[in-house]
């Protein structure tokens, strides 16, 4: 320590703190470069829905769902859809969890950065990592298990706004979840827990129609049916609308309670979060 | 402006649960000094460091921090503050290089990496991930993302804990660098050699209170004055405080039959046994060292 440190500015010499989209673009990289190398967050919510894929796909390939549908082709849709949720709902929500337990968001709070550059930094890395989730899926059901993909623009708009939506509530509700309290090993083992549960109720790896009412019911409350049931329009053919709960796929009521969710998320973020553990 | 004290604090106040942590504390920090808070754990120097920071809400008292207050201060006062707390707030899958890297972005007019990787003597770890760091390297490396932006007052907990004392050393050049730059420094420790060694002043905290304040040399100046002459009379140990030793001894001369005393010391009470007996620790032992962790 033996180098010099230059003064510092007068406080009326010194510039302006950066801009929050400055920041937000260097967070964006930065949990990127994080999220590829925590191996734990790429093998559970990056690698699983392609490593479902191939076991389902594999074991329950010959089956055919009400609606005339081959398995696979079901389960794609499901899986595309737990992927999103796990990209961002469960990601963002253990992730905070972790960094606020290390200290990490302190440093950030310390640093006077303006929170919505945070969330946008996670908002960014979802993008990132549930678009090249579903750059390997895709292709893994398609070449793999003969899934068809849908050969219409009009289906593949559907699978963009559904897939945004989709990131977008898992990415609030997600940095909404993590001001639980709690250890991070808690908040992470509670969302976990509850992803797989919901992945059940939501039609994942059952068809949905055949699952008990009261189940189906509890799922319409939450986003992931109504995701699911999108990525359903998109790969599954028109006739198999017919075989949904309310005989079409209800495209305007997905779009509304997916905003539902966005905004609620969004809400409770503004109110509940915190840089820092409760005060002990 | 600049006669405005850096830090100014009146009858500051934290409660947690009813028991109040912080007491009724006055602090005034000059620009441009080092000012040491010195107490045992538990005694309130963190609490009352965050809330200076701005990062926990007081519950009673009077705070200013370069001219604002700090519970209601903004990104511009944030970018003239720095800030090494106890926490260590990396991310351990970055390299020591990434981190700085892109904590630059956060401020203004950042110091260039490898300026700060040389004040701080990790040139030899910058392509380390921080998880492989060991605790006296995190703090260097916590003391480098502190200084970063050019802060103009500079917060620092229990810097040098975990550091060798090759580092703390190093670390020690560091702050009086920065306050030959005219950045005023306020640091907490337990290490009474670190006060004595960096502070311009040094303020004692005892259950949430500042018990006194003074340069490291004069503090404790009454209690200082005050010797112990001990000697063996029969076999047993015999002990007198006093403030004039000399008179002491005149007194055990006379009265010695033979002339020699046997076991005769005159002590005065050390760096230590004055902060012990200040923070109201009953003094361990009649040492007169003035090096030691007093956790």
């Amino acid at each position: 320590m033996t180098a010099v440190l230059t003064s510092a500015p007068a406080a009326t010499t010194r510039p302006a703190p950066p801009s929050t989209a400055r920041i937000a673009r260097a967070r964006a990289g930065l949990e990127l470069k994080l999220f590829f190398r925590e191996r734990q967050q790429v093998v559970f919510s990056f690698a699983y829905p392609v490593v479902m894929m191939v076991v389902f796909g594999s074991v329950l390939g010959g089956d055919v769902l009400p609606g005339d549908v081959p398995f696979p082709q079901y389960f794609l849709a499901g899986i595309a859809a737990t992927g999103i949720m796990l990209t961002s709902f469960q990601a963002v929500g253990i992730a905070i969890a972790t960094e606020r337990e290390a200290g990490q968001l302190e440093r950030l709070q310390l640093l006077g950065t303006p929170p919505v550059a945070y969330f946008a930094g996670k908002a960014g890395q979802v993008l990132v990592t549930t678009a090249a989730q579903l750059a390997i899926l895709l292709p893994v059901a398609h070449f793999g298990f003969d899934v068809p993909m849908p050969d219409e623009a009009s289906k593949w708009l559907t699978f963009v706004w559904v897939a945004a939506l989709g990131g977008l509530a898992g990415t609030s509700l997600g940095i909404a979840v993590s001001a639980l309290r709690g250890t991070a090993a808690s908040v992470a083992t509670g969302i976990s827990a509850f992803a797989v549960v919901l992945q059940f109720f939501s039609g994942v790896f059952f068809a949905f129609p055949e699952l008990p009412s009261w189940m189906q019911q509890m799922a319409a409350l939450l986003p992931l049916k109504w995701l699911t049931q999108g990525m359903r329009s998109v790969f599954l053919p028109d006739e198999a609308a017919a075989a949904e709960v309310a005989g079409s796929w209800e495209h305007g009521r997905i779009a509304l309670v997916l905003v539902a969710w966005v905004i609620i998320g969004i809400v409770v973020c503004v109110r509940t979060f915190r840089w820092r553990r409760a005060d002990g | 402006m600049q006669t405005e004290p850096a830090v100014h604090v009146r009858g500051l106040v934290k409660r947690y649960g009813g028991r109040s942590v912080v007491d009724g504390l006055d602090l005034d920090v000059h620009r441009g000094e080092v000012f040491a808070l010195l107490g045992p754990n538990g005694a309130g120097k963190t609490t009352t460091i965050e809330i200076l920071e701005g990062v926990r809400k007081r519950d009673d008292g009077d705070a200013r921090v370069l001219g604002e207050d700090p519970a209601g201060a903004g990104r511009a006062w944030r970018a003239r503050i720095g800030v090494v707390s106890q926490g260590e707030g990396a991310a351990q899958d970055l390299t020591v290089r990434e981190m700085l890297d892109h904590f630059a972005v956060y401020h203004p007019t950042p110091r260039p990496t490898a300026d700060l990787i040389a004040a701080v003597g990790l040139e030899e770890k910058v392509g380390t991930r921080v998880g492989r760091l060991s605790g006296g390297q995190r703090r260097r490396l916590a003391v480098a993302l502190g200084v970063q932006g050019r802060p103009e007052l500079v917060f620092l907990d229990e810097p040098t804990t975990g550091m060798d004392p090759v580092a703390r050393r190093q670390f020690w050049e560091l702050i009086r660098g920065l306050r030959a730059d005219g950045t005023t420094v306020l640091l907490t420790t337990h290490y009474l050699d670190e006060a004595a060694e960096l502070a311009d002043r040094v303020g004692v905290v005892a259950d949430g209170r500042l018990v006194e304040v003074a340069p490291p040399e004069e503090l404790g100046a009454e209690l200082r004055r005050q010797a112990t002459v001990r000697w063996l009379e029969d076999g047993t140990v015999r002990e007198v405080r006093t403030d004039a030793p000399a008179a002491v001894l005149r007194d055990l001369l006379a009265g010695s039959v033979t002339g020699d005393i046997p076991g005769l010391t005159v002590t005065r009470p050390s760096l230590e046994d004055v902060y012990l007996s200040l923070v109201g620790a009953p003094p361990a032992t009649a040492t007169d060292s003035t090096e030691g962790d007093l956790r």
